[in-house]
This record gives C-alpha cells, structure tokens and sequence, in this order.
C-alpha cells in the first residue's frame, strides 16, 4: 500500500453511461485514477475510450452516474468548467494555431483566465496587456521543473517537430495549471526516440503530482509507462489492473474479449520470383519543397520480388505518400505543374513510367496491382455507399460483374457475399453503408476486394492503422499468405512491430531517401529508429 | 402532435381544393381586363399611360377593372384565356409582344371583345390601336433642335425593334427640318423585352451621350426612361420623355414629353365597349386626333418658350395638312 | 425515422407552401381563398393541367441537368445558357433544312439541340476537369455568353423579318410536334414524354451501369474512385455533357412543341428553377419528376392569383419557390436538431 493509494482519488467516474441515438457507447463505466499515477486507458476502437474521456472533459454530458474530482462530484456544462477545474486534454490532432509561435499559441488558451491572477479586473479580457516578459519567466520555471525542455519561444508552431509541437500542448495545459492532464494516443505521430522522450516527461510530471490519463492501443507501452490500466469492450469496464501484476497477453485477451495470437509466426523464407516492382532513380522534385512542406522522393533505386514482403519504414510525411502517388498515379505527373518526376518505373514486366510516357492509373490497376491505401476513408472506400457497391469499385468494368456496361447485380451479390464471409467482414449484410462499419471491418472489406482480384503486386500503406487488435491479427495473416501464394508486397506502415513482424527486407526511407536497408532480422527498433529520425545512412 | 394534425388538414386541403374550379367573381358588373407589358403598371411611361385610361374609364363608368403583368412570354395566353373563361367584357392587351396571344385567344373566345395597342390582330372582334409615333418624335425632334446649343442631339431606344426605330427616325427628321447640320447620337438598351425595364443601362447610355456633346436626350424605353431623367438632372442637361407626360418627373430637366396617348384609346375602348358601341379593326392615332402630341405643362412652359412653341404649333399644322411628310420606318422612307 | 427521412421534403413542401400562405394572410388575403385559387389554376380543367404540365417539362429537363452533375460532385449552374443554345440549335436546323420529313426532322432537331447543350456544358466540364476552374464561376458567366451568342444569332443570322419581336423565323413543318389532345389548346405536347423517358434513361444509367457506378463513384469519393483507376476528370466531362444535352432538350420541348421557333427570353428562368426541382427532388429521376410538377403548377397557378386577389400577385410563386427551397435544405438543421436533443443539448 503506498500513500496514493489512501489519498483521495484525483478522477473518479461512477456508474457514467451515455448513448447516442440509442446506442449506448458508455455503460457503467467505473474509473479511479489515484493522484500522481499514469493510468492508461485501452480497449479496440469503438470500445468507449474517447467517449469517457469526453465525459470527463466536459464535451458531453453523461446520462447517467457521477464524475468526483479529488473527492467533490462536478457536474461540468462546458469544456471550459472542466478546464477550470484543472482538468486538461491533449488531443489525438494537436490544437495548435500553425502561423502563431509557441508563446503565443500558450498563452492564446490563458488570457482568459489571467485575472485569476490579480490583474485589475475592470479593463475587458481581451484588451488585456500581454505580459510576455513576465509569461516567459513562468513558463521557464514550469519547463525546468518538468523537464520539458528545448520549446524555442518565438518559433512558429508549424516549423517545428511534431513532437516539440507537442511539448508546447502540455506546457500550455501546465501553464493553465492543470493537474489531471487526458493524453488522446499521444505517441502515433511520434518517431521511437521521441516516443521515449514523451514517456520520460511523463513519468516526471507524475512524479511531481499530476494524475495523467492517456489513451491508447499499444500494449506494449502500455507496460512500459502506466502505474494503472483500465481496459474497455463494447462500451463497458472489463477489466482494471495494477500494470506490473498483468502482460500483454492479458490484456490483449481482456480488449479482444478472446486469447489472441500477438507473435507472428516468422514465417517461412521467401520464395523469390521475379521483379514486380522495380524503380531505377526515381526522383519527385517539387517546385518549392518549402513552401508547400511536400518531401521529394531522392533517387529511389529498389525491387520488390514476387514472394518477398519489401517494408518501407519511415516517420509519416518522409516521402511514402509521394511514393504511393508515384507508383500508382505516374500520368498525373506528365499532365500537372507539378512535373519533375524522373527515372524510370517498371511494375509487373511493364514501364509504367520512363521519360516519354506515363500509363494511367486503370492501365496500372489492370496490370495485377492490389492496394490498401493509405486513409481508408478517402481513398479506399465510398463512405455513403453500401459494402457491396465498395466491393465493386476497381473491377466494375471486368466480368463478370460488367456485362455489357450494365452492371449484373446477382454476380456482384454472389461474389460479394463469398468475399465478406471469407474475409470475415462483419456484419456480413451487403447492403449497409460502409461508412457503419468499423474501422478493422473497413479495412477487411478494402482486402477482400483487392486480394479476391488475385493480385500480383500488393501496396500495403498502414494496413492496420486504426484497427483493432482482433484484426490487426487477420490482416498481418492475410497478407503473408498472399505472399506465400507469390505475390509480392510493399509494406509501408509507421509502426515498427508491424514492418519487423512481416517484413523481408526493410528500407527506411527519410527525407524522401531511402538511408538504410536491412535483411529480416537485422534490424532492431532501436536502429531503425535512429534512421526515422534522420541520424545518418547505411 | 398538434403540428401533425394541421399538416394534414393542409394536405386534405390542397388535395380537395385541387378539384375544385375557383369560386367565378361575383359581381354582374361590366369587367374589363388590362394585360401589362414587362415593366410594369409604374414604369411612369407606356403602360403607367394604359393603366391611368383604363383607370379614367372604370371611375366615370364604375366598371370592374383587373389589371396583371405577365411573368413570361407563355403566360400572355393563360392570361387571357382565363380572363375570357371568367366572363370579361373587355381585353386589353398593351405591347407587341403580345400579339400572337391576342390572336389566338380572340380566335378562341369570338364572343369576346380583344384590344391591343401597338399591334395588329386582324379579326373581328380585336380592335388594334396604332399611333402614328414618327408624328409626334418630329415635333420633339424639332424642340430639341431649337434648344440645342451644342448641335448635337441624342436618342435612346429601348428594345432594338421596328417600332422604336420609327420613333428614331421621326425624331432625327424633327431636328434636320430645323437644323440640317445638326447631329443625332442614337443608341439602344438592349434586343430583349427586359430593356424596357433597365434604367441604369439607359443612364450609362445618357451620360455618354451627355458627355458626348449632346444637350438633349430623347428616349423612347419605357421604365428605362428613369435613367435618362437621372442622368439629365446629373449633367444639368435636357432629356425628353416618352409615352407619358414625364415633365413632372424631374421639373426644369425635361424639355418636354412624347405623348403617346394610350390612355386615351384604351379610355375610348372602355367606353365604347360599356356603350354597346365596340368596333373592331384597326384605330391609329395622329397628330390630327391628339392620339400623339408634346406636352406643355407648368414644369417645362419656362424652358419651352412662346417661339418655340409657336413653331412647332406650324409644324403641328403642316404636318396634319399633309404639306410635310414625316419619314415612316414601317413604310420604308 | 426512416419513414420521415423519406417523406421529408414532402413535408417540407407543405411547411413551405403553408408559410407562404400565412404570408397572404398578412397581406389581407384569406389563405384559404389563396390556396384554391393556385390549387384551381394549376389543376382545374384540363387545360389547366396541360398548361401545368408544360411548364413541368423544361423543369423536367432541367432539373436532370441539374441533378445528374451533382452526383458527379459537380453543381450546375449553367442550365440556362445550355437550354439556351439547345433551342437555338433546333430552331437553326429547322430553319436551315424546312423541307425535311416528319418522323427524321424533329429526329435531327432533337439530336442538334442536344448536342449543342452538351458541347456547351463540355466547356466548364473541361475546364473543371483539366484545368481545375470552379464550374459554379464558369458555368454561371457561360450563361452570359450564351445568351450573347443567342442575341446575335437571332437578330443577325435568324431573324423573323415579319415580327417586331426578338425571334427567328419559323421551323419547317415537318419539325413540328403533336399538342396532346386529351389537355384541349394547351400547348403541352409530345416533349413531356420525352422529358419523362429520358429521366428513365438518366435514373437506368446512373444506378445500373459501369459509367454511371463510376461517375457516382467520382462524386462521392474523388480519392477512392482515382485509386480504383477511375479518371474523375473524364466523368466529370461526362456527367457535364449528360447535362448539358439534357438542358439542350428544352429547346425540343420550346420550339419544336410550342412556339414553333427561338425567342429570345422564352425561358422564365427555367435553368435556375432547375436547381430548385433537383434539390428538391433529391437528384433522383422520379423526384425531379414530381418537383417539376410542384413547381410547373406553382408557376401556372400563381398566374391566376392576379386575376383572383386583391392584394397577391405571382410574385408570391417566387416566395413559395423561395419557402419550399429553405424547408428543403432545412434538411441538415433536422438532423442537427435530432443531435443537439441526444447529446443533451451541449453542442
């Protein structure tokens, strides 16, 4: 028993549920962060977790049961009662003003509440003095206290690193004195070096008494951070451990609501055929790098070969976008102003880009190209259309599903139905949009289309971004056996277990280069994630 | 709940009424109907004049008067026919553009009497009441040229057609009788009906004019003439109104007005209609029946001085007497 | 909620017509005279539907013109310029070849006039398309040029010598269609069923086969449809030349049905009416169908109103118009309404 353990709880939720047009998202949901403790909150998506830390923050007003801060039951109208109360949210998308600097953009949020600090109170708030002086003094004071260090003051927020970006969004709540601080899955735009600098100011802050509530759906840092877990499914408390008496298998079993299989069974050695993909000295310039903050690609020279799984690893925004752009929509860049694309790109035995021509995006596509793109929602999928039409895009011109340009509603119905039950799509109903399902359900319905065209060549961009556990699983299982079957695939994914678990080879690209490259098995998150954040080549 | 219930009502409502012919106008009286060219009853010129005749008949004879302005082209048609389905005496139809509507409602409904003014509709039961515009435009043509210092002079047209042109040519004929060297500067609003009824087209046209040299603007436009008036009073210049007695309209800026007198054919139309007295075929008004003249009123009898009127006055006579013939667009030459 | 999700703009229809007709109330008119007058002028006899059904039929056309951009992601301003030029086009060709035969002629006119909409609208298509310009800009200054073009055709290559009016001469007899009998001298003719199978047409095209699956694709993921190797830029093109033909139709309905050649401003603004009749018809053929009606009978009843009231004229057509459009889109205020109530009112 340690002292926070008879303290008052900093954050008690009692009983809270709250519905949505009739379906409940939260339903006796029971919370109790002891005070200076770091309490993750996991569960799959859709599970509630932003839906109570909603309700804590004030956004929106549960239906039932009870919020205690520090002991004192609070009944919050806004956001901004919350805030008063000492409760602050980092979220998942920072809300930080880009063109202002970083004290600018602190003390945006704390004008408003600067009479609390004696000023004559009769000049209305926003014609208040800024006391930039007086503010930089404080906020040094709070940084060294806290270990968050490295905020350069006058910079403006949008040149700087995502994760100095958001330093500057903690800093602002401990500015506004927050003491219970909700972190919205704070490390998915993080390289693993600052991952490990986030943690460590973590740990610090709850050192120093704050109680910190983080959403997220990474075990494994889950374990490495976390005092208390809590673990949701379908909107209800399933379990809630001490983090050093639980695993990760535990906890995995508890969110998935069944035993999972985490560990990837290495599989066998590739296979290797021929080239599907190959890229001689591809260069993307762009007119102006910095002014439209667009990576070049910078003379890629690589294959990928028929029976091997080629993982691009890289910090989001390195050039993978462009790559994907490059490799499926080449025409694009012999039409638009956005010129500049060299080299020569060989998909499938045929160029598809060289210096005299470009083939289109269909031509591609008909060649024995399968996607998972990027973002689902806008490049994937037809949100408001039903899963069966969503099934159809991409091969509504082939037969059998086109007979002469009409469109054979039965064929499609028959194909669709084996597709979704084969690729476990739930629920398995054609006619829903695919907008109502979930994120891991979108995601197998975008790999039964594609894998059910055979393909020969797979790009896989963040194939399980967003999606649950449960089919993170089916999704790294589908994709091996694609491999198995001879296709060749490029993995392209931020999350380095994902690129270490499939890959065959793995290329790290920053800066629109590729700087390292390594056989399976060489590689370990540690190096890899020197060369993420730019520390040189090999 | 209650929401509901008047839907419904509304519905059942719309849905009954549907089947319903709409109730006819009571009254037994004698009905006379006015169908309105675009730019409406206020356009202070050509059918403000149909309007204030029929306006004068309906008090002195207690008729019932309707009067409607057409939305579109098509409606021209509905609107007559439903006005004979409901029993009018008289019809009248003011504008060209209405022509082929007349026909064929007056082919449809023989019983009943039609006018129309500035068209021709040849059937018995239509009288077409024709002015002679080129008359009355010489004599302002001439007013203009004796005030003109500038010996420049302008003319502004509303819709680019024959009719309009008529009154372009009497009026240039006007100002050469007086003054052969004088210049006439001519424009038009627009080829569509919607220029009558654009006076900040008319008062771009006028200012230019104005800046051009010209002392005095004619303009035959219809609600569009409100520009010129605008930019006469602007510039400090003269413009001459149309259709209407217009003086009133800026005192000491109008040197005088076309008048076109269709208030007073569609006056006498009412009246002969009411007196069993309709007669169809065509009715033309001249200088010789006052159907067209200039106006003298106590807003332009200072800048219209006793020479000048005297001189348009001998006009007037010669050209009643046939001893000056005034150029006829419809007639070429 | 599904129910009244469907029903919703005819609800909206009678909310907007019933606020209209408080508003006569105002104006010392009793509503409910108002409401049979309109309801006696669009639907009394016969005629009185014929009429209704005329105006219906360029709304018809229109309202596709409208409704099948849209589902490309595309809004349609232009239909007014692009029915301008269809007319032109069929009124030219029966001027051009008076002697044609009967079944061919109007055959050919038809044909020209649809081509010449489409062309037209290919224009802000292309440039949309290639070139990236807004069509909502572009669509709305070519109808300016259209009418220019239209001016001067008419006055200067076309012209009726024997009118005072702006108008060509007439098209050869062959051209001429049948008025429907059943609806006595309306001059409703054999264009509504025209109008009637090409919604057919646009609602077979649109909903079962590949090109429309692809160009509905386009308009309700551009991403999605580009990665699945459709080219968006050519359905737009597509989906702006299927409008602009059918904008081009209303010439058939103009000239070859009724006035017998171009006059220029026949159409009370039926292009922007367009719109109202695809937003209201929820861009579905049967919908515009219906709200081409709607607003054909607002249009013919409301001449009536002149004649039967004191103090309301047809203006209010445009106030009910106005009414049933705000009700109409007061689509998303529903929805939004529905939320703020389940969230317990904190928005």
């Amino acid at each position: 028993m340690t002292s926070a353990d008879k303290a008052v709880p900093a954050v008690e939720l009692r009983g809270l549920s709250k519905a949505f047009n009739g379906f409940a998202a939260n339903t006796d949901v029971n919370l109790l962060v002891r005070p200076g403790t770091i309490h993750a909150i996991i569960g799959e998506n859709g599970a509630g977790k932003s839906t109570a830390m909603k309700l804590l923050y004030g956004i929106h007003k549960p239906d039932k049961g009870e919020i205690r801060i520090r002991g004192e039951t609070k009944v919050w109208k806004t956001p901004a009662e919350a805030i008063a109360c000492g409760i602050g949210m980092v979220h998942q998308h920072f809300m930080l003003a880009g063109p202002y600097s970083a004290l600018e953009n602190i003390l945006l949020g704390v004008e408003s509440s600067a009479s609390a600090e004696g000023r004559a109170s009769f000049i209305p708030k926003f014609l208040r003095p800024v006391g930039r002086s007086r503010a930089i003094r404080q906020l040094d004071e709070i940084s060294s206290q806290y270990g968050l260090k490295g905020i350069p003051w006058d910079t403006e927020v949008e040149a700087l690193p995502v994760g100095v970006q958001q330093r500057i969004e903690i800093l602002k709540l401990l500015y506004q004195n927050a003491s219970i601080l909700i972190l919205d899955e704070p490390t998915a735009v993080l390289t693993p070096q600052e991952t490990v600098e986030l943690f460590m100011n973590l740990k610090k802050l709850a050192a120093e008494g704050k109680s910190i509530l983080i959403i997220t759906h990474k075990l494994k840092e889950v374990m490495n951070l976390s005092d208390d877990v809590t673990v949701l499914r379908g909107g209800r408390v399933v379990g809630c451990r001490r983090t050093p008496e639980t695993n990760i298998e535990e906890l995995a079993g508890l969110m998935v609501g069944r035993k999972v299989n985490l560990q990837v069974a290495a599989p066998p050695a590739p296979v290797l055929g021929p080239a599907v993909l190959a890229l001689k000295n591809v260069s993307l310039k762009t007119r102006s790098v910095h002014e439209t903050g667009m990576h070049r690609l910078n003379d890629l020279s690589f294959e990928v070969r028929s029976g091997e799984v080629v993982g691009i690893a890289g910090v989001e925004g390195n050039g993978q976008s462009e790559l994907l752009h490059v490799l499926l929509h080449p025409l694009e860049f012999c039409k638009s102003r956005d010129g500049g694309l060299s080299g020569e790109i060989n998909c499938l035995g045929s160029v598809t880009h060289d210096a005299r021509r470009s083939l289109s995006t269909k031509r591609i596509r008909d060649l024995g190209v399968g996607i998972i793109p990027e973002d689902r929602h806008k490049e994937g999928l037809l949100l408001e259309r039903s899963v069966e039409d969503n099934f159809l895009l991409g091969q509504e011109t082939r037969k059998p599903f086109s007979v002469s340009g009409f469109i054979s509603g039965g064929a499609l119905r028959a194909a669709a139905n084996v597709a979704i039950e084969k690729y476990d799509v739930r629920p398995r109903n054609l006619t829903i949009e695919a907008g109502n399902l979930s994120g891991g359900n979108q995601q197998k319905l975008i790999i039964a289309r594609e894998f059910e065209q055979s393909p020969r060549f797979i790009i896989a961009a963040q194939p399980t971004r967003g999606v649950d556990v449960g089919a993170i699983e089916f999704i790294h299982q589908k994709i091996l056996l694609a491999r198995t079957a001879g296709a060749g695939v490029l993995l392209i994914s931020s999350e380095l277990d994902e690129i270490l678990a499939l890959s065959d080879r793995i290329l790290v690209m920053y800066g629109g280069k590729i700087v390292a490259r390594f056989q399976r098995g060489e590689a370990t998150e540690q190096a890899l994630g020197l060369y993420m954040g730019g520390a040189g080549s090999k | 709940m209650n929401f509901n219930k008047n839907v419904g009502l509304l519905l059942g409502g719309l849905l009954w009424s549907a089947v319903q012919l709409s109730a006819p106008l009571a009254h037994a009286e004698f009905k006379v109907a006015l169908v309105l060219d675009k730019g409406g009853r206020d356009d202070k010129s050509f059918n403000s004049a149909a309007y204030n005749g029929a306006t004068q008949a309906k008090d002195e004879f207690k008729l019932l008067l309707k009067y409607v302005e057409a939305g579109d082209d098509n409606a021209y048609e509905a609107l007559l026919r439903s006005f004979a389905q409901k029993n009018f005496d008289l019809i009248i139809s003011i504008g060209v553009a209405q022509a082929e509507a007349v026909k064929k409602a007056a082919e449809k409904f023989p019983q009943k009497h039609f006018a129309i003014v500035d068209a021709t509709v040849d059937l018995p039961n239509v009288r077409s009441l024709l002015f002679e515009e080129h008359e009355g435009s010489y004599l302002v043509g001439a007013a203009a040229a004796l005030v003109s210092k500038s010996n420049i002079i302008g003319y502004i047209g509303g819709m680019d057609i024959p009719l309009i042109r008529r009154f372009e040519m009497g009026y240039a004929a006007g100002a050469k009788k007086i003054n052969p060297k004088i210049k006439v500067i001519s424009n038009f609003i627009g080829v569509t009906s919607d220029s009558w009824n654009n006076p900040a087209k008319a008062k771009e046209l006028a200012l230019t004019q104005f800046n051009g040299g010209a002392d005095v603007v004619f303009a035959a436009a219809g609600a569009s003439n409100a520009g010129l008036m605008d930019a006469a009073e602007e510039t400090r210049k003269y413009a001459i109104g149309v259709d209407s007695n217009q003086n009133w309209i800026k005192p000491g800026r109008v040197l005088t007005s076309m008048l076109k007198r269709v208030d007073t054919a569609v006056y006498a139309a009412c009246k002969d209609a009411f007196n069993n007295k309709f007669t169809g075929g065509v009715v033309r008004f001249g200088l010789q029946n006052k159907g067209v003249d200039y106006a003298v009123d106590q807003h332009n009898e200072k800048l219209l001085t006793p020479e000048i009127r005297k001189k348009l006055d001998q006009l007037k006579i010669e050209i009643i007497s046939r001893k000056i013939k005034v150029p006829d667009y419809y007639t070429k030459k | 909620m599904k129910f009244l999700e469907r029903i919703q703009p005819l609800i909206a229809v009678i909310v907007g017509l019933a606020l209209g007709l408080l508003i006569t109330q105002f104006a010392g008119e009793s509503p409910w005279h108002v409401l049979k007058v309109l309801a006696g002028s669009a639907f009394g006899s016969r005629y009185d539907i014929g009429m209704t059904l005329f105006y219906a039929t360029p709304l018809i056309f229109t309202g596709l013109a409208v409704a099948i951009p849209f589902h490309a992601g595309l809004f349609n301003i232009g239909a007014e310029g692009q029915l301008t030029l269809g007319a032109l086009a069929a009124a030219a060709v029966g001027i051009w070849f008076p002697n044609a035969p009967w079944p061919l002629a109007p055959l050919f006119a038809g044909l020209a006039a649809f081509s010449a909409g489409a062309l037209w609208a290919a224009i802000p298509g292309w440039l949309r398309a290639r070139r990236g310009s807004h069509e909502v800009i572009t669509t709305i200054m070519l109808n300016f040029v259209a009418a220019g073009v239209a001016s001067y055709a008419t006055l200067y290559l076309l012209k009726n010598p024997d009118s005072q009016n702006p108008e060509t001469m007439a098209v050869g007899a062959g051209y001429l269609l049948e008025h429907i009998k059943f609806f006595g001298d309306a001059p409703v003719n054999s264009a509504l069923f025209l109008a009637l199978i090409a919604a057919a047409l646009v609602g077979v095209f649109l909903w079962r086969t590949v090109g429309g699956f692809q160009l509905r694709a386009v308009g309700q993921g551009e991403q999605a449809a580009k990665t699945a190797g459709i080219d968006p830029g050519k359905m737009r093109i597509l989906a702006m030349c299927l409008a602009g033909g059918m904008a081009g139709l209303v010439g058939v309905a103009e000239v070859l049905g009724n006035a017998t050649r171009f006059k220029l401003g026949f159409s009370p603004d039926y292009g922007f009416i367009g719109i109202a009749v695809a937003l209201l018809g929820r861009n579905k053929p049967l919908g515009v169908i219906a709200a081409a009606v709607l607003f054909g009978a607002l249009h013919k009843g409301t001449i009536d109103l002149d004649l039967e009231t004191e103090n309301v004229t047809r203006d209010l057509s445009l106030i009910l118009q106005a009414l049933i459009i705000v009700t109409v889109s007061a689509d998303g205020l529903w929805s939004w309404m529905r939320k703020a109530k389940t969230n317990g009112g904190t928005l």
